[in-house]
Protein backbone atom coordinates (compact mmCIF):
# COMPACT_ATOMS: atom_id res chain seq x y z
CA UNK A 1 0.00 0.00 0.00
CA UNK A 2 1.44 3.69 -0.83
CA UNK A 3 0.40 5.57 2.12
CA UNK A 4 1.81 9.43 1.28
CA UNK A 5 1.48 12.57 3.84
CA UNK A 6 0.95 15.63 2.34
CA UNK A 7 4.37 17.78 3.22
CA UNK A 8 3.65 21.70 2.95
CA UNK A 9 5.99 22.50 5.87
CA UNK A 10 2.86 22.34 8.74
CA UNK A 11 4.03 21.33 11.80
CA UNK A 12 4.92 17.62 13.32
CA UNK A 13 5.20 15.41 10.54
CA UNK A 14 7.94 13.47 12.20
CA UNK A 15 5.24 11.95 14.71
CA UNK A 16 2.68 10.64 11.70
CA UNK A 17 5.89 8.89 10.22
CA UNK A 18 6.76 6.94 13.60
CA UNK A 19 3.56 6.40 14.31
CA UNK A 20 2.71 4.63 11.14
CA UNK A 21 6.27 2.85 10.88
CA UNK A 22 5.01 1.17 14.61
CA UNK A 23 2.19 0.18 12.34
CA UNK A 24 4.65 -1.11 9.63
CA UNK A 25 3.93 1.13 6.97
CA UNK A 26 6.37 3.49 5.63
CA UNK A 27 4.49 6.48 4.57
CA UNK A 28 5.75 9.13 2.46
CA UNK A 29 6.30 12.57 2.89
CA UNK A 30 6.04 14.52 -0.48
CA UNK A 31 4.22 18.01 -1.99
CA UNK A 32 4.65 15.98 -5.53
CA UNK A 33 1.45 16.10 -7.22
CA UNK A 34 2.52 12.88 -9.22
CA UNK A 35 2.81 11.23 -5.54
CA UNK A 36 0.42 12.79 -4.43
CA UNK A 37 -2.27 11.32 -7.01
CA UNK A 38 -0.92 7.68 -7.34
CA UNK A 39 -1.37 7.22 -3.40
CA UNK A 40 -3.76 4.41 -2.48
CA UNK A 41 -4.01 6.66 1.02
CA UNK A 42 -3.40 9.96 1.79
CA UNK A 43 -2.64 12.21 5.03
CA UNK A 44 -3.22 15.32 5.34
CA UNK A 45 -1.89 17.04 8.76
CA UNK A 46 -1.33 20.22 9.94
CA UNK A 47 -0.13 22.27 12.92
CA UNK A 48 -0.03 26.09 12.73
CA UNK A 49 -1.70 29.21 11.91
CA UNK A 50 -4.60 28.35 8.94
CA UNK A 51 -3.80 31.50 7.17
CA UNK A 52 -0.03 30.38 6.38
CA UNK A 53 -1.12 26.71 5.85
CA UNK A 54 -3.39 28.11 2.81
CA UNK A 55 -0.59 30.32 1.43
CA UNK A 56 1.78 27.18 1.01
CA UNK A 57 -0.80 24.91 -0.20
CA UNK A 58 -1.50 27.87 -2.70
CA UNK A 59 2.08 28.18 -3.65
CA UNK A 60 2.21 24.64 -4.54
CA UNK A 61 -0.67 24.34 -6.24
CA UNK A 62 -2.24 21.53 -3.50
CA UNK A 63 -5.21 23.99 -3.00
CA UNK A 64 -6.78 22.75 -6.11
CA UNK A 65 -5.00 19.17 -6.04
CA UNK A 66 -6.80 18.41 -2.93
CA UNK A 67 -9.85 18.75 -3.12
CA UNK A 68 -9.84 16.36 -6.69
CA UNK A 69 -8.52 13.04 -4.55
CA UNK A 70 -10.40 10.44 -4.92
CA UNK A 71 -8.50 8.18 -2.79
CA UNK A 72 -9.65 8.32 1.21
CA UNK A 73 -8.00 11.28 2.77
CA UNK A 74 -7.13 11.80 6.51
CA UNK A 75 -7.04 14.80 7.68
CA UNK A 76 -5.57 15.93 10.78
CA UNK A 77 -6.13 18.67 13.44
CA UNK A 78 -5.31 21.81 11.38
CA UNK A 79 -5.76 19.84 8.47
CA UNK A 80 -9.23 19.01 9.15
CA UNK A 81 -10.05 23.02 9.69
CA UNK A 82 -8.79 23.43 6.43
CA UNK A 83 -11.03 20.92 4.73
CA UNK A 84 -14.03 23.10 5.93
CA UNK A 85 -14.96 26.01 3.83
CA UNK A 86 -14.04 29.04 6.25
CA UNK A 87 -12.02 29.84 8.91
CA UNK A 88 -12.33 32.58 11.79
CA UNK A 89 -8.34 32.14 12.42
CA UNK A 90 -6.79 34.69 9.81
CA UNK A 91 -10.82 34.85 8.28
CA UNK A 92 -8.97 32.63 5.98
CA UNK A 93 -10.69 30.80 2.67
CA UNK A 94 -10.21 27.30 3.04
CA UNK A 95 -10.41 23.87 0.76
CA UNK A 96 -14.30 24.05 1.05
CA UNK A 97 -15.07 19.90 1.49
CA UNK A 98 -16.89 20.52 4.33
CA UNK A 99 -19.26 23.43 4.06
CA UNK A 100 -18.45 24.56 7.46
CA UNK A 101 -16.76 27.89 9.45
CA UNK A 102 -14.57 26.90 11.79
CA UNK A 103 -15.03 28.86 14.82
CA UNK A 104 -12.87 30.02 18.09
CA UNK A 105 -14.17 28.94 21.08
CA UNK A 106 -14.60 31.23 23.80
CA UNK A 107 -12.95 31.97 26.35
CA UNK A 108 -15.21 30.07 29.16
CA UNK A 109 -12.55 27.86 29.75
CA UNK A 110 -8.84 27.79 28.96
CA UNK A 111 -8.11 28.19 25.64
CA UNK A 112 -5.96 25.90 23.68
CA UNK A 113 -8.40 23.16 24.38
CA UNK A 114 -5.32 21.00 25.55
CA UNK A 115 -5.17 17.05 26.58
CA UNK A 116 -7.05 13.87 26.60
CA UNK A 117 -10.54 14.45 26.28
CA UNK A 118 -13.53 11.45 25.21
CA UNK A 119 -15.04 11.26 22.41
CA UNK A 120 -18.71 10.80 22.40
CA UNK A 121 -19.59 8.00 19.52
CA UNK A 122 -16.80 5.70 20.55
CA UNK A 123 -16.09 6.61 24.01
CA UNK A 124 -12.40 6.58 23.86
CA UNK A 125 -9.94 9.21 25.01
CA UNK A 126 -7.93 11.36 22.53
CA UNK A 127 -5.32 13.72 22.83
CA UNK A 128 -6.27 17.04 21.43
CA UNK A 129 -4.81 20.63 21.53
CA UNK A 130 -6.35 23.48 19.59
CA UNK A 131 -8.29 26.81 20.02
CA UNK A 132 -10.60 26.65 17.09
CA UNK A 133 -12.91 23.61 15.99
CA UNK A 134 -15.18 22.15 13.72
CA UNK A 135 -19.32 23.07 14.79
CA UNK A 136 -21.43 20.03 15.16
CA UNK A 137 -22.92 18.92 12.09
CA UNK A 138 -24.93 16.55 9.82
CA UNK A 139 -21.33 14.95 8.77
CA UNK A 140 -20.25 14.64 12.45
CA UNK A 141 -19.00 11.23 12.91
CA UNK A 142 -17.57 11.94 16.82
CA UNK A 143 -18.64 14.64 18.87
CA UNK A 144 -16.19 15.92 21.59
CA UNK A 145 -17.57 18.24 24.56
CA UNK A 146 -15.25 21.55 25.62
CA UNK A 147 -17.22 24.33 25.85
CA UNK A 148 -19.08 23.60 23.58
CA UNK A 149 -20.57 20.21 21.57
CA UNK A 150 -18.15 20.07 18.12
CA UNK A 151 -16.94 18.08 15.67
CA UNK A 152 -14.00 15.39 16.62
CA UNK A 153 -14.66 13.39 13.75
CA UNK A 154 -16.47 14.41 10.57
CA UNK A 155 -16.79 12.32 7.17
CA UNK A 156 -17.99 13.16 3.56
CA UNK A 157 -17.45 10.50 0.71
CA UNK A 158 -13.66 10.06 0.79
CA UNK A 159 -12.61 12.75 3.14
CA UNK A 160 -12.04 11.71 6.86
CA UNK A 161 -11.36 14.07 9.00
CA UNK A 162 -10.62 14.44 12.73
CA UNK A 163 -9.43 17.34 15.38
CA UNK A 164 -7.39 14.92 17.88
CA UNK A 165 -4.16 13.94 17.03
CA UNK A 166 -4.45 9.69 16.80
CA UNK A 167 -0.51 9.68 16.51
CA UNK A 168 -0.06 10.96 19.78
CA UNK A 169 -3.47 9.66 21.34
CA UNK A 170 -1.59 6.41 22.62
CA UNK A 171 -3.09 2.75 21.74
CA UNK A 172 -6.31 3.78 21.03
CA UNK A 173 -4.97 6.60 18.56
CA UNK A 174 -2.93 3.90 17.10
CA UNK A 175 -5.45 1.63 16.60
CA UNK A 176 -7.50 4.41 14.93
CA UNK A 177 -4.55 4.95 12.28
CA UNK A 178 -4.68 1.16 12.01
CA UNK A 179 -8.49 1.38 11.01
CA UNK A 180 -7.29 3.58 8.19
CA UNK A 181 -4.92 1.99 6.72
CA UNK A 182 -6.62 -1.25 7.12
CA UNK A 183 -10.09 -0.20 5.57
CA UNK A 184 -11.89 3.20 6.28
CA UNK A 185 -12.23 4.90 9.64
CA UNK A 186 -15.80 5.70 11.23
CA UNK B 1 -14.52 16.36 30.03
CA UNK B 2 -10.80 17.46 29.70
CA UNK B 3 -9.14 15.05 31.90
CA UNK B 4 -6.49 16.50 34.40
CA UNK B 5 -2.53 15.27 33.03
CA UNK B 6 -0.17 13.15 35.14
CA UNK B 7 3.29 14.45 33.16
CA UNK B 8 6.34 12.49 34.37
CA UNK B 9 9.36 14.67 33.86
CA UNK B 10 12.87 13.20 32.66
CA UNK B 11 15.95 15.55 33.95
CA UNK B 12 18.66 14.57 31.23
CA UNK B 13 22.16 15.08 31.99
CA UNK B 14 24.59 13.41 29.63
CA UNK B 15 22.01 11.32 27.89
CA UNK B 16 20.97 9.97 31.40
CA UNK B 17 18.05 10.39 33.39
CA UNK B 18 18.97 12.09 36.83
CA UNK B 19 16.80 14.19 39.33
CA UNK B 20 18.33 16.42 42.33
CA UNK B 21 16.56 17.19 45.26
CA UNK B 22 16.18 21.06 45.75
CA UNK B 23 17.85 21.63 41.97
CA UNK B 24 21.26 20.07 43.25
CA UNK B 25 22.60 16.13 44.23
CA UNK B 26 22.37 14.78 40.64
CA UNK B 27 20.97 11.25 41.06
CA UNK B 28 21.38 8.53 38.27
CA UNK B 29 17.45 7.17 37.55
CA UNK B 30 17.74 5.40 33.72
CA UNK B 31 17.92 5.52 30.37
CA UNK B 32 15.49 7.90 29.36
CA UNK B 33 13.83 6.17 26.28
CA UNK B 34 13.39 2.92 28.26
CA UNK B 35 11.75 4.78 31.32
CA UNK B 36 9.49 7.28 28.27
CA UNK B 37 8.28 3.69 26.99
CA UNK B 38 7.88 2.27 30.40
CA UNK B 39 5.48 5.96 31.44
CA UNK B 40 3.54 5.64 28.14
CA UNK B 41 2.60 1.97 28.75
CA UNK B 42 1.84 2.90 32.43
CA UNK B 43 -0.96 5.35 31.47
CA UNK B 44 1.71 8.88 31.20
CA UNK B 45 -0.79 11.39 29.44
CA UNK B 46 2.41 13.03 28.29
CA UNK B 47 6.55 13.67 29.23
CA UNK B 48 8.83 16.12 29.85
CA UNK B 49 12.23 15.85 29.11
CA UNK B 50 14.60 18.97 30.22
CA UNK B 51 18.12 18.74 29.33
CA UNK B 52 19.80 20.66 32.22
CA UNK B 53 23.04 20.56 30.69
CA UNK B 54 22.17 21.53 27.35
CA UNK B 55 25.34 23.69 26.04
CA UNK B 56 26.53 23.95 22.41
CA UNK B 57 28.07 20.55 21.53
CA UNK B 58 25.64 18.86 23.42
CA UNK B 59 22.79 20.00 21.30
CA UNK B 60 23.61 17.02 18.35
CA UNK B 61 22.68 14.41 21.79
CA UNK B 62 19.67 16.23 23.01
CA UNK B 63 18.65 15.78 19.29
CA UNK B 64 19.56 12.41 18.71
CA UNK B 65 17.64 11.30 21.83
CA UNK B 66 14.64 12.91 21.03
CA UNK B 67 14.54 11.21 17.53
CA UNK B 68 14.76 7.77 19.68
CA UNK B 69 12.06 8.95 22.19
CA UNK B 70 9.47 10.11 18.75
CA UNK B 71 10.17 6.96 17.35
CA UNK B 72 9.32 4.86 20.62
CA UNK B 73 6.32 6.45 22.03
CA UNK B 74 3.04 7.71 21.36
CA UNK B 75 2.00 10.23 23.65
CA UNK B 76 2.69 14.11 23.21
CA UNK B 77 6.51 15.34 24.69
CA UNK B 78 7.96 18.24 25.64
CA UNK B 79 11.93 19.16 25.29
CA UNK B 80 13.13 21.59 27.16
CA UNK B 81 16.72 23.08 28.23
CA UNK B 82 19.02 25.41 26.77
CA UNK B 83 16.55 26.44 23.91
CA UNK B 84 17.24 29.94 23.20
CA UNK B 85 16.62 30.95 18.97
CA UNK B 86 13.67 29.92 16.71
CA UNK B 87 16.45 27.72 14.98
CA UNK B 88 16.76 25.88 18.37
CA UNK B 89 12.79 25.10 18.17
CA UNK B 90 12.79 24.42 14.64
CA UNK B 91 15.31 21.56 14.94
CA UNK B 92 13.39 19.75 18.02
CA UNK B 93 10.30 20.03 16.24
CA UNK B 94 11.53 18.62 13.43
CA UNK B 95 12.88 15.82 15.12
CA UNK B 96 9.89 14.79 16.53
CA UNK B 97 8.97 16.85 19.78
CA UNK B 98 5.73 18.13 19.85
CA UNK B 99 6.04 21.10 22.25
CA UNK B 100 9.94 22.59 23.68
CA UNK B 101 9.55 24.75 26.76
CA UNK B 102 11.32 28.07 27.11
CA UNK B 103 12.64 29.59 30.46
CA UNK B 104 15.88 31.35 30.96
CA UNK B 105 16.02 32.09 26.97
CA UNK B 106 12.48 33.70 27.32
CA UNK B 107 13.14 36.07 30.28
CA UNK B 108 16.07 37.53 28.97
CA UNK B 109 14.50 38.19 25.77
CA UNK B 110 10.59 38.13 25.73
CA UNK B 111 10.18 38.54 22.22
CA UNK B 112 11.61 34.98 21.22
CA UNK B 113 8.01 33.47 22.47
CA UNK B 114 6.11 36.02 20.50
CA UNK B 115 8.70 34.46 17.65
CA UNK B 116 8.10 31.09 18.22
CA UNK B 117 4.26 30.96 18.41
CA UNK B 118 3.91 33.16 15.33
CA UNK B 119 6.45 30.06 13.71
CA UNK B 120 5.29 27.25 15.07
CA UNK B 121 1.77 28.24 17.11
CA UNK B 122 1.04 28.61 20.69
CA UNK B 123 0.54 24.73 21.32
CA UNK B 124 4.26 23.90 20.93
CA UNK B 125 5.09 26.51 22.97
CA UNK B 126 5.49 25.84 27.29
CA UNK B 127 6.71 28.65 29.42
CA UNK B 128 8.77 27.34 32.45
CA UNK B 129 9.21 28.88 35.06
CA UNK B 130 11.02 28.13 37.99
CA UNK B 131 10.05 30.59 41.28
CA UNK B 132 10.89 30.77 44.60
CA UNK B 133 8.55 32.55 47.61
CA UNK B 134 10.39 34.77 50.01
CA UNK B 135 8.21 36.94 52.09
CA UNK B 136 5.07 35.95 50.02
CA UNK B 137 6.29 37.57 46.95
CA UNK B 138 6.76 34.94 44.51
CA UNK B 139 10.24 35.79 42.37
CA UNK B 140 11.09 34.29 38.74
CA UNK B 141 14.90 32.37 38.84
CA UNK B 142 16.79 31.84 35.62
CA UNK B 143 19.85 29.11 34.96
CA UNK B 144 17.96 26.18 36.66
CA UNK B 145 17.37 28.33 39.87
CA UNK B 146 20.60 29.82 40.28
CA UNK B 147 20.40 33.33 39.31
CA UNK B 148 17.61 35.40 41.11
CA UNK B 149 15.16 38.36 39.21
CA UNK B 150 13.04 40.52 40.12
CA UNK B 151 10.85 39.35 38.44
CA UNK B 152 7.21 38.61 39.65
CA UNK B 153 5.63 34.87 38.68
CA UNK B 154 2.29 36.17 38.13
CA UNK B 155 3.61 39.20 35.51
CA UNK B 156 5.68 36.99 34.44
CA UNK B 157 2.91 34.45 33.71
CA UNK B 158 0.81 36.63 32.49
CA UNK B 159 2.70 38.44 29.78
CA UNK B 160 3.98 34.79 28.86
CA UNK B 161 0.36 34.16 27.67
CA UNK B 162 -0.18 37.43 26.11
CA UNK B 163 2.88 36.77 23.88
CA UNK B 164 1.86 33.40 22.72
CA UNK B 165 2.83 30.99 25.40
CA UNK B 166 0.38 27.89 25.43
CA UNK B 167 0.95 26.46 28.66
CA UNK B 168 2.54 27.66 32.08
CA UNK B 169 4.90 24.91 33.57
CA UNK B 170 5.82 26.42 37.01
CA UNK B 171 8.15 24.92 39.76
CA UNK B 172 8.20 25.64 42.77
CA UNK B 173 11.98 25.99 44.19
CA UNK B 174 10.35 25.91 47.60
CA UNK B 175 8.94 22.96 46.85
CA UNK B 176 11.21 21.27 44.35
CA UNK B 177 12.96 18.24 46.28
CA UNK B 178 10.45 17.97 49.15
CA UNK B 179 8.07 15.83 48.51
CA UNK B 180 5.68 17.66 51.18
CA UNK B 181 3.00 18.90 48.34
CA UNK B 182 2.85 21.16 45.64
CA UNK B 183 2.48 25.18 45.91
CA UNK B 184 -1.43 24.85 45.13
CA UNK B 185 -1.75 28.74 46.74
CA UNK B 186 0.33 29.83 44.05
CA UNK B 187 -0.75 27.29 41.46
CA UNK B 188 -4.36 28.56 42.13
CA UNK B 189 -3.74 32.00 41.88
CA UNK B 190 -1.59 31.47 38.77
CA UNK B 191 -4.63 29.65 36.99
CA UNK B 192 -6.95 32.42 37.83
CA UNK B 193 -4.15 34.79 36.22
CA UNK B 194 -3.79 33.39 33.03
CA UNK B 195 -6.41 31.60 30.69
CA UNK B 196 -4.04 29.33 29.78
CA UNK B 197 -3.00 25.28 30.76
CA UNK B 198 -0.98 25.57 33.88
CA UNK B 199 1.54 22.58 34.82
CA UNK B 200 2.50 22.03 38.68
CA UNK B 201 5.54 20.92 39.11
CA UNK B 202 7.67 21.01 42.78
CA UNK B 203 6.92 18.49 45.99
CA UNK B 204 5.01 15.65 44.66
CA UNK B 205 5.55 13.03 47.75
CA UNK B 206 1.85 11.15 47.83
CA UNK B 207 -1.28 10.44 45.76
CA UNK B 208 -3.20 13.04 48.08
CA UNK B 209 -0.70 15.42 46.29
CA UNK B 210 -1.62 14.99 42.94
CA UNK B 211 -5.57 15.48 44.67
CA UNK B 212 -4.75 18.52 46.06
CA UNK B 213 -3.56 20.13 43.49
CA UNK B 214 -5.99 19.29 40.74
CA UNK B 215 -8.66 20.37 43.52
CA UNK B 216 -7.19 23.33 45.34
CA UNK B 217 -4.68 24.54 43.50
CA UNK B 218 -6.74 24.21 40.35
CA UNK B 219 -3.87 22.79 38.21
CA UNK B 220 -4.70 21.21 34.98
CA UNK B 221 -2.10 19.11 35.06
CA UNK B 222 0.72 17.82 37.18
CA UNK B 223 4.48 16.68 36.93
CA UNK B 224 6.58 14.50 38.68
CA UNK B 225 9.94 12.80 38.20
CA UNK B 226 11.50 10.82 41.29
CA UNK B 227 8.51 9.57 42.78
CA UNK B 228 7.84 7.75 39.62
CA UNK B 229 12.07 7.37 38.65
CA UNK B 230 12.15 5.31 42.05
CA UNK B 231 9.00 3.71 41.59
CA UNK B 232 7.39 5.49 44.95
CA UNK B 233 4.23 5.85 42.96
CA UNK B 234 3.00 3.48 39.78
CA UNK B 235 1.09 5.85 37.72
CA UNK B 236 -1.52 3.37 36.76
CA UNK B 237 -1.94 3.46 40.98
CA UNK B 238 -2.26 7.21 41.09
CA UNK B 239 -5.07 7.22 38.07
CA UNK B 240 -7.29 5.36 39.51
CA UNK B 241 -6.64 6.92 42.88
CA UNK B 242 -7.72 9.89 41.02
CA UNK B 243 -10.23 8.29 39.31
CA UNK B 244 -11.43 6.71 42.66
CA UNK B 245 -11.72 10.56 44.46
CA UNK B 246 -13.73 11.80 41.45
CA UNK B 247 -10.71 13.36 39.09
CA UNK B 248 -10.99 13.21 35.58
CA UNK B 249 -8.20 11.07 34.12
CA UNK B 250 -7.99 8.84 31.03
CA UNK B 251 -7.59 5.41 32.34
Amino acid sequence: MKLVIINYGAGNTQSLKYAFQRLGVNPLLTDDKEEILSADKIIFPGVGHAKAAMNVLKEKGLDVLIPQLKQPVLGICLGMQLLCKFSEEGNTECLGIFDETVKLFEPKLKVPHTGWNKTSGNESWYYFVHSYYVPKNELTTLTCNYITEFSAAIQKNNFYAVQFHPEKSGKTGAEFLKKFIEQECK
Amino acid sequence: MLAKRIIPCLDIKDGRTVKGVNFENLRDAGDPVELAKLYAEEGADELVFLDITATHEKRKTLVALVERIAANINIPFTVGGGISSVEDVYVLLQSGADKISLNSAAVRNSKLISDIAEKFGSQCLVLAIDAKEKDGKWNVFLNGGRLETELDLFEWAKEGEQRGAGEILFTSMNHDGTKNGFANNALKQLSETVNIPVIASGGAGTMQHFYDTFTEGKSDAALAASIFHFKEIAIRDLKSYLHQKGITVRL
